[in-house]
């Protein structure tokens, strides 16, 4: 396939993608904007109004705004690729593109776009959500737009290696519910990890989470509790590496071809 | 659409050979070449390897060993340009059942590579061919049994395959719909696409195909013209319906009599016989007939013998495969 052709084959799985997303809106964009108003409504407004300031002139609502922001980015990005992916296997309608002549990073590409767009799309409702109970400025535009990318698309990457190794349903729950979410509330959304006492504090900066946020949270309020160069080189790192990593599971068909 | 002067064969299977995981040998060295143009029949029962070999020509299923060509382009090397050329109609259900015919289609073009507005050109041209444009806009799991064959066809059709592989299309299919779904591939085939087809329906091979390949435990049993191997059948069995009922029955010299029941006998003599000894000794023992037919369909009676002759040869001893 040239060059166009496969243009024109991304597009199509993203354009399904974003058809799916829309056709079950209650189940992709309703509850990450209710889950947010609700942690907005107790750590934001009740309890956040008795913590005070966490960095000069940033309240506590402010500070979790960005975390939250990206940590529903993170779990819609993640599991739209696995329920998507995956159902397509269960129902075997996978073999529609892998009968095709579609190389595999056409599919890889147009299965992370489809979970970006997602990712995307939820990012702004809660943004918008956000505005509602505090002011979000917006810092520094690239560095927001850029930690949004690379954090949807490792994760859609990590959604993408679930997907291929589940056999059952059951195994694309485990990793969300026993993986994702500890690391996500572990990865600064709540708290400075600057105030964590040692080993915590070290073991947090393995949590690549903390990374994304902080540097979002930089992108948006102008403060993070780590590097910035840092966070940009871990997750670089991690999209090169997980992408290599699924094209050499789609290549070798694990998973997909018997 | 393919030519059907093409010098290069359809499909070339040179000793093709796969082991699953679980160590049963779906195929054992299978090895053919379908012509361009051809409208080619692969048989075989249950787990002789049929699935195994489609899913690898159709690049589902990674190869043990050997290697298939499409239309010259090796499905191992040169995948997408294999992929190119064939459109599958798999044996199972395979498409979104919560997205609309019209959709399945249009995305299927654009796998290809095929743009939005031709594909829905397309979609519109063999949905209607197929009877399934009234359709286009329902979800696909509200569809008939029937009615998601055909869109398994329609969605094959839609990067205009010079390569179309029918997996047992008209699997649980009534006979109106299969007969129009006959009508259809032979189109098809006319206007130069080679067809390979797999079914159980035998009478559904020999009406429609030219050539013929029998697989069992996966290994190639008889690989001819379908006009040859049926020239090999020198014994047929006719059904008579009998005015009244009889309790014995006459003798005739070269010819097997069975009554089946009170009403109904069966006759079976070599072809070379003439049917006039058995009139002539049903008339003697005053048995009228009523009307008769021959009992089976030929191919399936070569068929059964075929893979009879097998299963004995190897004691049936063989895994099923996948």
């Amino acid at each position: 396939m040239n060059a166009q052709a496969n243009l024109i084959a991304l597009g199509t799985i993203a354009r399904r993608e974003v058809m799916r997303i829309l056709r079950i809106w209650s189940q992709t964009l309703l509850p990450p904007a209710i889950t947010m108003t609700l942690y907005f409504i107790i750590f934001g407004s009740l309890i956040g109004s008795r913590i005070g300031e966490m960095a000069p002139g940033i309240s506590y609502i402010e500070y979790i705004a960005p975390g939250l922001i990206m940590m529903a980015v993170i779990q819609n990005a993640y599991g739209n690729i696995t329920s998507s992916f995956f159902g397509a296997k269960f129902q075997r309608f996978i073999e529609e593109m892998l009968v095709s002549p579609m190389p595999s990073w056409t599919i890889l590409a147009g299965y992370v776009t489809g979970a970006v767009l997602r990712g995307f799309m939820v990012g702004v409702i809660v943004l918008l959500i956000s505005l509602f109970f505090t002011k979000i400025h917006l810092y520094h535009p690239l560095v927001t737009l850029s930690t949004f990318l690379l954090a949807a698309v490792i994760f859609a990457l990590l959604g993408f290696v679930n997907s291929i190794y589940a056999r059952k349903f059951d195994d694309i729950a485990i990793i969300p519910t026993f993986v994702l979410t500890p690391l996500t509330y572990l990865g600064g959304v709540f708290y400075n990890v600057a105030q964590l006492p040692s080993p915590w504090k070290e073991i947090s900066h393995l949590n690549p989470i903390l990374y994304m946020v902080n540097t979002f949270r930089y992108g948006l309020l102008g403060v993070s509790d780590i590097d910035l160069t840092w966070a940009y080189v871990v997750m670089l790192a991690f999209v090169v590496v997980l992408a290599a990593y699924c094209l050499s599971l789609l290549h070798r068909g694990v998973g997909l071809r018997t | 659409m393919s030519n059907t002067l093409s010098p290069v064969p359809a499909l070339q299977v040179a000793d093709l050979r796969k082991t699953y995981a679980t160590g049963v040998e779906a195929l054992k060295g299978i090895s053919l070449t379908v012509q361009a143009g051809d409208f080619y029949a692969l048989l075989g029962p249950n787990g002789a390897g049929k699935s195994t070999l489609i899913g690898i020509i159709s690049s589902l299923v990674n190869p043990s060993e050997g290697d298939v060509r499409v239309f010259g382009h090796s499905v191992r090397t040169e995948r997408g340009l294999a992929m190119q050329q064939i459109g599958l109609v798999p044996q199972e259900i395979n498409f979104n059942l919560f997205e609309t015919p019209l959709d399945i289609c249009v995305n299927q073009a654009g796998f290809y590579g095929i743009e939005r507005k031709t594909a829905l050109v397309r979609a519109e041209k063999y949905l209607k061919e197929l009877a399934l444009w009234d359709k286009a806009h329902a979800v696909t799991r509200t569809l008939s049994g029937g009615m998601k064959r055909r869109l398994m066809i329609a969605r094959a059709m839609m990067n205009e395959p010079k390569l179309l592989i029918l997996d047992e299309p008209t699997a649980g299919v009534d006979i109106e719909i299969r007969r129009s779904m006959w009508k259809f591939i032979e189109g098809i085939n006319a206007a130069g696409t080679t067809v390979i087809l797999t079914t159980h329906y035998l009478e559904e091979a020999e009406q429609l195909c030219r050539n013929i390949t029998i697989i069992d435990h996966g290994r190639v049993i008889e690989n001819t013209s379908m006009k040859n191997l049926l020239s090999k059948l020198d014994v047929e069995t006719f059904v008579f319906d009998l005015a009244h009922p009889i309790d014995g029955l006459p003798t005739v010299d070269e010819v097997k009599l069975t009554r089946i029941d009170s009403h109904t006998i069966e006759a079976e003599m070599s072809r070379a016989h003439d049917l006039n000894s058995v009139f002539a000794a049903l008339s003697a023992h005053s048995i009228t007939v009523n009307s008769m037919r021959n009992k089976a369909n030929r191919l399936e009676e070569l068929f059964v013998r075929l893979v009879e002759g097998r299963m004995s040869d190897n004691g049936n001893t063989n895994k099923e495969a996948a």
